[in-house]
């Protein structure tokens, strides 16, 4: 039912971009040939377990480790004191207001922890089994603090998690288009507004529950500590711990393997990765430690989690003329890698695709006795999006409008862009009118309608609810010139390095970390265009800060929008260093050289040269021109000059049993436009990946916490990751217009299914169950939620 | 405690204690680590391998209980250098993104196509309810498993045929 066919070549036969390739990655994984971190076994190896606290809050009057270190294989136990000098607190790169409150954050609680699950001991043993068994005899005792959950309640510093600070909140940040000077004043909007729209909604906790439990293995036993890690950021990680345990960065090598999927909750510099560092270091053996999957759910970084209220201003005839947002954050119990940024990405994204003249944005920041909140896929925008994207369909429903249309009258027009937004981005380009029209004929919108009035006409006990998301996002994290002026702690360039061999084969070094995205299948389809060189005589070589020196890995959509790029750009510096060589071997000047599928042609002649051969002439380099360097290598570094902002429309249809509360998706339609596109399989399959996540948001999943505290939904047994089963077939498409930022013309793919779906979703529920009277339901709309609803509003109406 | 077991066409004997489970003899005494382990509730299916030809969740398994039994692996598919229609049908369809569930899929197809050979859609996306992906959305491996029915079944045809053909020259 997909309108793209992912088998299909796109472009001609003699070139790789465009074309479905199927990838190279696949060959080891289908036959099990695998490097997960937790495969890799190294002489002399020890295991490390970690006892967690199983409270949210409390002081740790007394840990007794004396039985447990008796234990049967054990080496050593370790407690937050062993390690206080040491440990120092965990990293937090992105600190967003000059005042930000930010708590120590250690490795190991010390005297008190924070959240459930903190870790607050680690055993060491010769085996997984022995270390995991002793954990049962260590006798803590804990002295219990009041507990902050809930985020509201938090904000009013009812109760507080940090004494110390006097404060729940973090941060309050603030972005006003009449300060920026990018619109008007939102309040004065608002008063001279002919109807004002006010809604509150809730984006729940979330986890990434990617498939791989985390995993750390640390070698100490060679002058370069060489640590293991199913992470997402290598070289961020390398950095981080080099700054944050003052360790010399030259004698670290962090090696991220085989990596089971990230979705944001692999972007991070975890307790678990300090700890066996340390331990590591100072036991002088190789150590390793892997997470159980409960762990994973209990102390890995959640996502989402806050509180948004929206004000939107409008005019009787559907134009709205402002936003005002004011949003609570829940940052949990301390702030980890960019936990503060988060909804500050979101900041820039609550005017969606909309050129509306007025808009506040104030986000506070608050502390809670969970773990962590951090980057999700989406990380920010997917809270935006859904925002604007529901009270979009409020307004529509006040007017009585259409919600398309109400979108249509608002949208920037396609001959608007590049379009200067009034949350102060400047849009690069885009179609919204192409991508609507197209998911409107694939989704047989007028017909879904005409079924939806017949089953509301007859009553019928399943009723049909329509759903639209007109969503774009800024992607290709990121220009580093605005991450500073965000305080960001680095740039958002990345790095490439291209290495001509003498048989004619290319290694090709990249900065960004793949876990899944496909990097080595589409990064070689760009070098072979741009060198002529075969798909299969190209290796991506990824991952390892030893082979990839310089780079700021996988995250926010970046990879092909700024990695690739850098990609190309080395490919450009080979093709120039080869050419003075390549003239000298034809005997021509250079300027009568033309290089194409691989070759050097002088110009109007037979004559030419391969790029291999002149590989080959430089590695013997017996014949070259008079002071040229032996060398084709070449690397590049890019940094893009602006965000790319892919966009689409997503349509869904929903069937809601009113008698249960059971939701059916009955049709999911979306045409997404990310400009060019150098893989149409790979996107596909990115786009289904991440409607999954995003429509799980809507229906399924949410980390519930007990009013201890204690994390109730810490399997996969509570946990909801959709299966198979609950999910549908989608019909996807693509639109076309290409970045003009970049010379591939290309934009992220990562995030959008996620980001654009969610609301879609929620909006059809609603859509269905309007005339019931209902009129919002919290995510994940579940059939208890769905059911409870509806009788609440036939109460209502009674 | 001693077992036999045999693993992908190889014999092992060894002493296990009796609380190991199969995963963890398959990956930490076998070094069979192509089979991995997801959680530790038996939700994710990712531990998935065939046990006398029939799937278990091997993390839900004792490794005592497969005493004289024969465990195929993701690693025991692909026949002499050849891969199984389902490695196949998964690698053309794209129906993996970080692989981490792949292995388990992969069982799981080969056993759903060994008591359906011919599965529609609905039925593919209730056998494998047990196995959890986040990367795809499931939409590729659905295709892959319909696909690998496809490839088995011609396989199957071309292997009549080719015996009916020997057969015929006789």
């Amino acid at each position: 039912m997909t309108a793209v066919d992912p088998h299909t070549d796109t472009a001609s036969a003699d070139h790789e971009i465009g074309r479905a390739r199927r990838r190279k990655e696949d060959a080891h994984l289908i036959t099990g040939r695998t490097r997960w971190t937790d495969n890799i076994v190294l002489p002399g190896m020890l295991h490390a377990a970690i006892l967690r606290s199983p409270v949210a809050h409390a002081r740790i009057t007394r840990i007794d480790v004396g039985e447990a270190a008796r234990q049967p294989g054990v080496i050593a136990v370790f407690t937050g004191a062993d390690l206080a000098d040491e440990q120092g607190s965990l990293p937090c790169a992105w600190p967003i207001t000059e005042d930000m409150l930010s708590p120590p954050a250690p490795a190991l609680a010390v005297d008190t922890v924070n959240f459930a699950g903190e870790a607050v001991a680690v055993v060491v043993a010769r085996t997984s089994y022995e270390a995991r068994d002793a954990l049962d005899s260590i006798d803590v005792d804990y002295d219990d603090l009041p507990v902050v959950l809930d985020l509201a309640d938090a904000a009013a510093d009812t109760e507080v998690v940090y004494p110390d600070l006097g404060t729940n909140v973090s941060a309050t940040w603030t972005f006003d288009s009449a300060e920026a000077g990018t619109g008007g004043d939102v309040d004065d909007v608002i008063r001279d507004a002919e109807i004002v729209v006010e809604r509150t909604f809730r984006q729940q906790r979330l986890i990434p529950a990617f498939m791989e439990p985390r995993s750390v293995v640390v070698d100490p036993t060679a002058p370069q500590l060489t640590m293991w890690s199913a992470t997402q950021v290598p070289h961020v990680l390398k950095l981080m711990l080099a700054m944050s345990l003052d360790i010399p960065e030259h004698t670290l090598r962090v090696i991220a393997p085989d990596v089971g999927g990230g979705f944001g909750g692999k972007l991070q510099v975890t307790p678990e990765e300090v700890l066996t560092l340390l331990i590591a270091r100072r036991l002088g053996k190789p150590l390793k430690y892997t997470e159980t999957r409960s762990e994973t759910m209990l102390a890995a970084h959640h996502g989402r989690d806050q509180i948004q209220k929206l004000t939107l201003a409008a005019r009787r005839d559907g134009t709205v003329t402002g936003l005002k947002v004011d949003l609570l954050a829940d940052m949990g119990a301390c702030l980890r890698l960019v936990t503060p940024g988060v909804p500050i990405l979101g900041a820039f994204m609550f005017n969606g695709i909309y050129k509306f003249g007025a808009y506040r944005f104030t986000c506070r920041n608050v502390f809670t006795n969970k773990v962590p909140t951090d980057a999700y896929r989406g990380a920010g925008r997917p809270e935006a999006t859904f925002a604007i994207e529901r009270i979009m369909d409020e307004l529509a429903t006040e007017l009585s409008m259409d919600p398309l249309e109400v979108r249509a009258k608002n949208w920037i027009r396609h001959e608007e862009f590049p379009f200067d937004t009034v949350a102060g981005l400047t849009y690069d380009s885009g179609n919204y009118e192409a991508a609507t029209a197209r998911a409107r004929d694939l989704f047989d919108y007028d017909g879904l309608r005409a079924e939806q009035a017949r089953r509301r006409e007859r009553g019928d006990p399943v009723q049909l609810g329509i759903g639209v998301s007109t969503f774009t996002e800024m992607c290709g994290l990121a220009p580093s010139r605005v991450l500073g002026s965000l305080s960001y702690g680095a740039g958002g360039w990345e790095h490439a390095a291209i290495r001509m061999l003498p048989t004619g084969k290319v290694e090709v070094v990249t900065g960004s970390s793949a876990h899944g995205q496909g990097h080595e299948t589409a990064w070689s389809q760009i070098v072979a265009d741009r060198l002529g060189i075969p798909f299969d005589d190209i290796e991506i070589l990824h991952g390892d800060t030893q082979s990839s020196p310089r780079g700021l890995d996988t995250y926010g959509s970046r990879s092909l929008a700024v990695g690739g790029i850098a990609v190309v750009a080395a490919a450009e510096k080979v093709v120039a260093k080869a050419r003075p060589i390549a003239a000298h071997l034809l005997e021509c000047a250079e300027d009568d050289l033309e290089f194409a599928e691989g070759r050097f042609e002088v110009t109007g002649t037979a004559k030419s040269v391969a790029l291999t051969d002149v590989a080959l002439a430089v590695f013997a380099a017996h014949d070259l021109p008079d002071g040229i360097e032996p060398n084709l290598d070449s690397e590049a570094t890019y940094d893009p000059d602006n965000f790319s902002f892919p966009h689409g429309t997503h349509l869904c249809a929903v069937e809601v049993d009113t008698e249960t509360g059971f939701v059916r998706i009955d049709r999911y339609v979306c045409v997404d436009d990310i400009g060019r596109v150098v893989n149409p399989m790979i996107v596909e399959g990115q786009i289904h990946g991440g409607l999954a996540q995003g429509i799980a948001q809507a229906l399924y999943e949410e980390a519930v916490h007990d009013e201890s505290g204690t994390l109730l939904s810490a399997s996969f047994a509570e946990y909801l990751v959709p299966s198979a089963a609950d999910l549908p077939s989608f019909v996807t498409d693509r639109t076309s217009t290409p970045a003009p930022g970049n010379p591939l013309g290309v934009k992220g793919v990562g995030e959008a299914g996620t980001i654009a779906s969610t609301p879609a979703v929620v909006n059809s529920v609603l859509d269905a169950l309007r005339p019931l009277g209902v009129r919002e339901i919290d995510m994940p709309c579940t059939p208890m939620r769905v059911w409870h609803a509806i009788r609440s509003a036939e109460g209502e109406n009674r | 405690m001693r077992i036999v077991t045999t693993v992908d066409g190889a014999v092992y004997i060894d002493d296990v204690e009796p609380r190991m489970l199969l995963v963890h003899y398959l990956r930490d005494r076998l070094g069979k680590v192509g089979t991995v382990v997801g959680c530790d509730t038996g939700n994710c299916g990712a531990c998935t391998v065939l046990l006398d030809g029939r799937s278990v969740k091997s993390c839900s398994v004792l490794a005592v209980q497969a005493d004289d039994h024969a465990v195929t692996t993701v690693e025991g598919l692909a026949q002499h250098g050849d891969l199984h229609p389902v490695q196949e049908a998964f690698h053309e369809n794209h129906a993996l993104q970080c692989g981490y569930c792949t292995p388990g899929m992969i069982m799981a197809t080969v056993d759903l196509l060994t008591e359906n050979p011919a599965p529609d859609e609905a039925q593919a996306r209730e056998a494998l309810e047990g196995n959890l992906c986040r990367c795809t959305g499931y939409q590729n491996i659905v295709a892959a498993v319909l696909d690998a029915a496809r490839r088995t079944r011609e396989e199957t045809d071309d292997t009549r045929a080719a015996r009916e053909n020997a057969g015929g020259a006789r």
